[in-house]
């Protein structure tokens, strides 16, 4: 060991040891999450698709037979909201989990020095790969509902990416703040269901604006609309309104909800950042 | 609690295993008394370069007043002070830790040992001060490395290695020497859930050692199962010693760090009191245990200084265990610092559970049978036959060393002088084992 120098010790933080140690952790820990939770119950991984499924049943019943929203305005109308409630489980299963994660780990998170920020990464990863699944039944579906593929399913990696960087950020916000402020578990759980009605995942904008302009320009500022709006246009109906033109409400809402999309981003960061350090000490 | 009990019985034994390691490197070179390994060493150990360096480390944790950690409470008192009081768990701490040293980190429960070693660790992160650190470390802290209980032990070792700054290849590489060595092969596939308390800490600890690291930070408790994984663990000991490797052992049990360590270092209310010869930080720690009752007045020091203890066979053999049966003899040296008038040692033998099982005393007498005094720099030197037959377990011997009945001064009051393991293959009830001759006959 001659020759190691003395080096200055800081601490942990959410990105001590370096990119490449964090990546190969968060890889190691979200593949054994997700092995765990298929390989631990005796259907596997037919339950994680039952629950999108037997919601889409219900939904698609209510809202084509019982509301008859949908059914006759919307183009491909069962796919779309098919795609939205996988899409939105991702957003809902990676921010619930990841609330008590930090606090689940506190075993490791108490004994060893790595990057904290290993934890909210790789819980968003495990929702991935159980959203990558999810989607595969999605195609089945588009094809069997007669969706024509069209070049934009190219761009679904977007998408997903938009889709986990925004999970990412609510994520480390969340899940650093709940060792010291146990209520957020509760309070999320309610808000994320409010969210799936604020979303346009059972409805779409242009529908909404039709029935309500001011509820319309709400739904509007939601970060996630733009997402669900480009999705429905890229992958199930090129008719469809882009984010931001007159259909959806216009420019100002839309570039209001980019930035609140921005702004959590970053509020995720800044918090995670400054919480990481002292995150063992509160546990 | 039987877990805990478990636990802290495996580590006791560890940590014979731990002084039998530091007794094996020394054989046959030196015979000396237990104090005396590792200060041959301690000059040399000290000449090394620095491998660990805190200066004036301060750590502050603020304590919630409630425990409720609700929002509304948090808005109802916005200022911290209102919502928190401050604990000062570590204030002014440096030292340097060198390379190849074995360094104790002594105090009572609560004094900042687990903290510290946190704060080297890079779990915790200081306040004030500077800690540095070189090359890489192996934390064991808390009896744990931090398995994942729901976990089969591959994948704890993967991601375990992974933790501490392996590439998954590396760890991957190491699993076959981990599992051999906490001799789990069997349960590779287990969850951890399902490991009992004994076989997760031989995991751990395997895991630990195994990650070959510079130096390791060895929080309190070395538990692990049976007698012969204490003897693979004492020879990784011997080997990290040997390779010249670092080892920083918080530990609450004085045998150890008398026989084993280099330096010593004594923490009180996060405040470090003492730095340097193990013996010296054991008779500090002791005195903090027992307050004024340990030492007469307020003298730093107290009068007598205990030079060494061991035991050995009736034929002078030295062992550090007697084997269950054999009557065995009890050896101490003790020096005076001052005159002490016709001095008492008292002897107290306790189980495990600290219930004595036999006292003993012994006066000093001069060639006419007279009580005699012990003058200041004079060596009084004991050896007790314990002819009873102590059934298997571990023992302790306290001293309590006082003046001349009616007359003198407590000098020393039930300080642990030593500790060893009575082996025997079977457990027995009872405190001794009793030769009885049973006659039994059946009546028709």
């Amino acid at each position: 060991m001659n020759g190691v120098e003395l080096q200055d010790v800081h601490g942990p933080s959410a990105l001590s040891g370096g990119w490449r140690r964090m990546w190969e952790l968060c890889l190691l820990i979200s593949v054994t999450d997700f092995k765990r939770n298929y390989f631990g119950t005796a259907l596997g991984y037919l339950w994680s698709l039952m629950r999108p499924l037997l919601l889409f049943v219900v939904l698609l019943e209510v809202f084509t037979h019982v509301l008859r929203i949908g059914s006759g305005t919307i183009r491909h109308y069962p796919v779309l909201l098919l795609f939205n409630i996988v899409f939105f489980g991702f957003f809902q299963e990676a921010t619930v989990t990841a609330v008590g994660s930090v606090v689940g780990y506190e075993g490791i998170v108490r004994k060893t020095q790595f990057p904290r920020l290993a934890i909210p990464v790789s819980v968003v990863l495990t929702a991935l790969y159980n959203l990558l699944l999810n989607l595969v039944v999605v195609i089945v579906f588009l094809f069997v509902y007669g969706v024509t593929p069209t070049w934009t399913w190219i761009l679904l990696p977007v998408l997903l990416l938009l889709m986990a960087v925004f999970a990412l950020g609510a994520s480390m916000f969340l899940s650093s703040l709940y060792p010291r402020f146990r209520d957020i578990g509760i309070i999320w759980t309610v808000f994320v269901t409010a969210l799936f009605y604020a979303t346009p995942v059972l409805f779409t904008l242009d529908l909404a604006r039709s029935h309500s302009r001011a509820l319309a320009r709400l739904i509007a500022l939601n970060p996630l609309t733009p997402v669900f709006e480009l999705a429905r246009r890229w992958i199930i109906d090129p008719t469809a309104p882009l984010p931001g033109s007159a259909a959806t409400g216009g420019l100002g809402p839309f570039l209001v909800s980019v930035a609140l999309f921005v702004a959590i981003c970053a509020l995720g960061v800044w918090t995670f950042r400054r919480e990481a350090p002292r995150i063992a000490e509160q546990l | 609690m039987d877990d805990e009990n478990f636990l802290l019985k495996a580590s006791q034994s560890m940590q014979h295993a731990l002084q039998r390691a530091a007794f094996g490197l020394d054989e046959g070179e030196h015979h000396g008394p237990i104090e005396s390994a590792p200060k041959a060493q301690r000059a040399a150990v000290l000449q090394a370069p620095p491998v660990i360096a805190v200066q004036d480390l301060d750590k502050s944790f603020w304590i919630p007043r409630r425990a409720a950690r609700s929002i509304g409470f948090q808005l109802r008192h916005p200022s911290r002070a209102a919502r928190y009081r401050e604990l000062r768990s570590l204030r002014g701490i440096s030292f340097e830790v060198h390379q190849g040293e074995f360094f104790g980190i002594v105090g009572r429960n609560g004094s900042g040992k687990s903290t510290l070693l946190k704060i080297l660790a890079s779990i915790y992160r200081a306040d004030a001060g500077r800690v540095r650190v070189a090359g890489r470390l192996a934390p064991f802290i808390e009896l744990g490395v931090g398995l994942n209980p729901e976990l089969t032990a591959r994948e704890n070792v993967v991601l375990g290695g992974v933790m501490m700054g392996l590439t998954r290849r590396e760890a991957a590489r190491r699993l076959d020497a981990v599992l051999e060595f906490a001799e789990l092969r069997d349960f590779v596939d287990l969850k951890l859930k399902n490991y009992s308390s004994g076989m997760m800490v031989r995991l751990a600890f395997a895991l630990m050692v195994q990650m070959d690291a510079d130096t390791m930070l060895i929080d309190e408790v070395l538990a692990v199962g049976d007698a012969s994984f204490a003897e693979k663990c004492l020879e990784v000991f011997r080997q990290r010693r040997r390779a010249g490797k670092t080892v920083v052992l918080v530990t609450h049990d004085m045998m150890t760090v008398q026989s084993f360590c280099h330096r010593a270092m004594l923490l009180h209310d996060g405040e470090q009191r003492f730095l340097g010869e193990p013996e010296e930080a054991v008779l500090r720690y002791y005195r903090l245990n027992f307050g004024a009752e340990t030492a007469v007045g307020g003298d730093e020091r107290p009068a007598i200084k205990l030079l060494d203890t061991w035991l050995e066979t009736l034929d002078g053999e030295r062992i550090e265990n007697p084997p269950h049966g054999r009557p065995f003899r009890f050896h101490l040296g003790a020096q005076a610092r001052e005159l002490l008038p016709e001095p008492i040692f008292s002897f107290q033998l306790v189980n495990v559970d600290e219930v004595a099982v036999c006292g003993f005393s012994a006066a000093l007498h001069d060639d006419d049978g007279e009580p005699r005094s012990l003058r200041a720099g004079e060596t009084a030197r004991l050896a007790i036959e314990i002819p009873v037959a102590l059934v298997p377990g571990r023992y302790s011997v306290l001293c309590t060393i006082a003046g001349r009945p009616g007359g003198g001064d407590t000098v020393l009051h039930d300080v642990r002088v030593a500790e060893f393991l009575v082996m025997g293959s079977e457990p027995r009830p009872g405190m001794v084992s009793v030769h009885s001759e049973v006659h039994a006959e059946v009546l028709a």
